[in-house]
Formats: structure tokens, C-alpha cells, sequence
């Protein structure tokens, strides 16, 4: 159990594992992403409340749900590197935070311009909206904390402790935002809940739900390699690799 | 299809300021990170091979001398 | 050489922390004072941009009054470590055989002592210069009281992220008032409702349930992040 572990954490068996699955993420996420946009913008019925705004769902949803993954798997990852040491976590995480920021940014972005259409306003002080843009604030608190170390090691283990404290803390800034939501403006129709959608309308949804974790997977295979190179640049087996690719041009 | 024509589609009656920005942004960023991670690949590489090569020239520098 | 049990010396290394934080913060008595005026001079900003119609400032008293004295909070964060960090003790505090997260609670107590409990005395007279409804003074004190060892023990975790680091002030604001903000909304929920007539044992509740949480929590998060600034 424990060499699994160590060996799934050596930099070197990942960098070979991730090679042989990453074109298998990046071609199944451009099908689905493509699949789900063509069949989200073009084929599925238009809302008979909203109309064609609605066809935000396919991005916003999606780069919501996505947002919250990132946070829990950057947290997750800095548990792993704090408890076990495992640099590849460290590495992992440093990749997620950037691109679950961008994601959060993407959801609050296209739920204000949602909004627009169906409450006439560019903003509006939603529960949803606002947990996402406290959200964000804990996503570029982290970023920023990492950079503010001299020493990488000291930037990643204060930014693992960090994302544990915000994970723990998200659920509880959810429950009072909704809490204080419903104090203060009571019944408004939320953008995405909604009673019972046909099929054709949340089919295309699951696709593109898929094709955004799928996206997420690649990218962060493929950064977490990159990390790989800068940081073990001086190892023998990262030498070799180069020295090889080079010489096949 | 829900639109009869593709200028339809476009126009998406009325609300296609929202429904394109929103889904612009979104494909910007993906599309930016996606080429983001390969030219940061593609540095990376080159940087090392340059490091490796010019320590290749030290050492042989090196031998020279001696 | 003298036995003493292993829970009595607990004891002891928390009563000579407690008493030497009260001590050295007393003796800087501008550290106590400062937040003090910090928040009455916020409060004072606001009738003069806003307005001073005494209606309009019943409304937004309560909220007002617990953004400041959140800020002033905040502020106070920055010197929880800092001179502890720069004399070294704080690497003694991390050497000690005591368990440190009892150790940082004691700490965290006394800057809660000496910030938190005196703008929570401190906000009644505030409240009265914003027309803050009668019935709402107690409560105003008690919430602001029980909200701000919260904040103490969640700015304390910042603190202890940032202390080794020379430029930490905003960076510090970054990181805690996100994490704020749940304290935030009951708080002055508590407050907002006794003014409307209605009963604020539940949002006192909730303060005491996300008190027990962070007193839970908390001092395992500052430990392990004091360990990362000294140590890295």
C-alpha cells in the first residue's frame, strides 16, 4: 500500500503514466465540448420562460460545478503533500488553483450576464452569485499567498493549510449566504433550479458537465508535467528525456 | 434544430449579446489555458535542452584545458 | 529536581502565556488603544458621507457597526505574532514540550481580551451616536462580544500564515475577511432582528456553534501554519 503510494507519488513513474493518458482526455473533452456546444446552442428547444438566454446554462453550470471541484481537489492535494510529502500534490495543486479561479470567474461572468435578461440587472446580490464571488476572493488569497514565499516549500505548505481552512469554511459561507438571501429578498426565481427539464435540455448540460471535468483532467495533467520539468530539471531521468526528444527533433 | 436558419441561430432572438459573450468568454479562456500549457511546454523544453547543451560545451571546454 | 505532573505544567505554560501577552500588550498600551480609535473614527465617516438624517443611520447602524469593528479586528491581527516573531520568543513558544495549540489559544485569548472585548464595551456608545434603535444595545455588545473571539481565532490562522513574511499587511486582509463574513452576516443578523422586534437567540446560537467550531479547528490551523513560517 505504502510503495503504491510512493510510486504513484515519484514524479517520474507520473510523467510517463500521464503521458499515455493524456491525449485520451484532451481528444474525449474537445469531442464532448463540441458535441455539447453544437446540441446545447443550436439544437436543444429554447426556454418558454427565457427564451434563448437560457442557453447560458451550458457554460455557466458547468464552470460552476467546476469551480467547486477545484477547490476540493486543490484541497485535497495539499492534505496529501502536507500529510505524506508528496511533491506531485504540491505540483497538482499549483496547476488547479489558476484554472479554478479562471472557472469561478467564468461562472460569475456569465451569471451576470444572465441576469441581465432575467432580472434587468447586470448584478444582483444572489445567494449563488455571492458565495461564488466569496468564492473567488479565497481562490486568489491562495494564489497570492504561494507567491509571497521566498522558498517554494514554505509558499506550498502555507497555501495546502490555507485551502484546507477554506474548504472547511466554504459550506459554512454557502449556509449563511443562503440564510441571509432569504432574510433579505425573499422569492426570487434562482437562475438554474428549476422544476423537471426535458431531456434534450439537461442531456446536452450532462455532456458539457463531462466535457469541462474532462478539459480540467488534461490541463491538469499536462501543467502538472510541465511543473515536473521545471522542478526536477536537474534529476538524471528529466536529462535523459531531453537529451532523447531532442535528438528526434 | 431550434432555429430556422443559421442567421436565426446567430441572432438568437434578441438575447444574442448575452448568450454569445457568455459563451466567448468561456471558450477564450479555455482555448487560452489549453495553449497556454502547450507554449509553456514548448518553453520549458527549449530552455533545458539550451542549459544541457551549453553544459555539454562547458565540460568539453573543460577537457580541452586539461 | 521537582516532579510536576504532566496536566499541571499544561497549566502553568498557559497561565505564564496568558500572563506574559497580557503584560507586554499592556505595557504597549497603543496596540489596545489604536483599534479603539480606528473604529469610533470609521463610524464617524459614515453620517458624514452618507448622511446625518437619524432614520437613515437607525437602518444601517447595525451593519455598520459590525463592518467597523470587523476592520478593526483586522487590523489588530498583524502584531498578534509579529513582535514575538521578531524577538525570537515565538521560536521558543515552538520548542516548548507543551502542545502548541493549546499555547496559541492562550494567545489568541488575550488578543480577543484586549481587542475583541473592548470594542464589543466599546460599540454601545457608537450605536447611540448612529440612533441605533434602545432594545438592540445588549445584544449589539453580547453578538459583537461572542463574534469577535471568532474572528480572532480565524485572523489568528492568517496571522500565522503571513508572520514571516516582510510585506504580509494586505496580503493578511486577503486571506481572513473571506473568511469573515459567515460571523459577519449573523452578527449583525442578531442585531438587525431585535430591531425589527424579533428574537435573536437563534443567530446568537449560531455565533456560539461557529465559536465551538473555530475554537475546534483553529488552533491545530495556527499551529501547523506557525510551524510553516518558522521552519520554511
Amino acid at each position: 500500500m505504502w510503495a503504491f503510494i510512493h510510486k504513484l507519488g515519484s514524479p517520474k513513474w507520473f510523467y510517463t503514466i500521464s503521458s499515455r493518458l493524456q491525449p485520451w482526455f484532451w481528444g474525449l473533452a474537445i469531442l464532448l465540448l463540441l458535441v455539447g456546444s453544437v446540441w446545447g446552442l443550436a439544437f436543444a428547444p429554447s426556454d418558454y420562460q427565457q427564451g434563448n438566454s437560457f442557453r447560458i446554462i451550458y457554460v455557466h453550470v458547468p464552470a460552476a460545478i467546476l469551480a467547486q471541484s477545484c477547490f476540493v481537489a486543490m484541497a485535497v492535494s495539499g492534505v496529501i503533500f502536507l500529510v505524506w510529502k508528496i511533491k506531485i500534490a504540491d505540483m497538482a495543486a499549483t496547476v488547479i488553483a489558476p484554472f479554478g479561479a479562471a472557472m469561478t470567474f467564468v461562472a460569475l461572468f456569465s451569471g451576470a450576464v444572465w441576469g441581465m435578461p432575467t432580472w434587468g440587472t447586470w448584478w444582483v446580490w444572489d445567494a449563488r452569485l455571492t458565495s461564488m464571488l466569496i468564492q473567488l476572493f479565497l481562490y486568489l488569497g491562495v494564489i497570492a499567498l504561494r507567491g509571497a514565499f521566498a522558498s517554494r516549500d514554505s509558499g506550498a505548505r502555507a497555501a495546502s493549510v490555507l485551502a484546507l481552512v477554506g474548504v472547511v469554511n466554504i459550506p459554512i459561507i454557502k449556509y449563511s449566504v443562503n440564510w441571509w438571501n432569504t432574510l433579505h429578498q425573499p422569492a426570487t426565481f434562482t437562475l438554474t433550479e428549476r422544476p423537471a427539464m426535458p431531456m434534450d435540455m439537461w442531456l446536452p448540460l450532462l455532456i458539457m458537465v463531462l466535457g469541462f471535468y474532462c478539459f480540467f483532467i488534461a490541463l491538469t495533467l499536462t501543467r502538472t508535467r510541465n511543473e515536473i520539468l521545471r522542478r526536477e530539471s536537474a534529476k538524471r531521468w528529466v536529462r535523459e528525456l531531453v537529451a532523447d526528444t531532442g535528438r528526434r527533433g | 434544430m431550434a432555429f430556422d436558419s443559421f442567421s436565426a441561430l446567430l441572432a438568437m432572438d434578441g438575447h444574442a449579446a448575452y448568450v454569445w459573450s457568455a459563451w466567448g468568454l468561456t471558450a477564450l479562456l479555455l482555448i487560452a489555458s489549453a495553449l497556454h500549457a502547450r507554449t509553456e511546454r514548448r518553453h520549458l523544453m527549449q530552455n533545458l535542452k539550451r542549459r544541457q547543451r551549453r553544459e555539454h560545451h562547458a565540460d568539453r571546454g573543460k577537457a580541452h584545458e586539461s | 529536581m521537582q516532579v510536576i505532573e504532566p496536566k499541571a505544567e499544561l497549566g502553568i505554560a498557559v497561565r505564564a502565556t496568558i500572563k506574559r501577552d497580557m503584560t507586554l500588550v499592556l505595557r504597549r498600551r497603543s496596540e489596545v488603544i489604536n483599534p479603539l480609535v480606528f473604529f469610533a473614527l470609521v463610524i464617524t465617516l459614515f453620517p458624514l458621507g452618507i448622511s446625518p438624517d437619524p432614520q437613515m443611520l437607525a437602518a444601517i447602524a447595525p451593519g455598520l457597526l459590525w463592518v467597523a469593528a470587523l476592520l478593526a479586528t483586522q487590523l489588530s491581527l498583524d502584531t498578534l505574532f509579529r513582535s514575538d516573531y521578531d524577538d525570537g520568543s515565538l521560536e521558543q513558544l515552538l520548542l516548548s514540550p507543551q502542545p502548541l495549540p493549546a499555547l496559541v489559544l492562550s494567545k489568541t485569548l488575550v488578543h480577543w481580551l484586549l481587542t475583541g472585548l473592548p470594542l464589543a464595551l466599546m460599540a454601545p456608545l457608537l450605536g447611540l451616536m448612529l440612533a441605533l434603535p434602545g432594545q438592540s444595545y445588549a445584544v449589539l455588545a453580547f453578538s459583537l462580544a461572542l463574534g469577535s473571539a471568532s474572528l480572532s481565532l480565524i485572523g489568528a490562522i492568517g496571522a500565522a500564515l503571513t508572520v514571516g513574511l516582510s510585506r504580509g499587511g494586505v496580503l493578511l486582509s486577503l486571506l481572513v475577511l473571506p473568511l469573515y463574513i459567515p460571523v459577519l452576516i449573523f452578527g449583525a443578523g442578531a442585531v438587525q432582528v431585535v430591531i425589527l422586534g424579533g428574537n435573536a437567540a437563534p443567530y446568537l446560537a449560531i455565533l456560539g456553534a461557529q465559536l465551538c467550531l473555530a475554537l475546534m479547528l483553529a488552533p491545530w490551523a495556527i499551529a501547523a501554519a506557525l510551524r510553516i513560517s518558522i521552519n520554511g
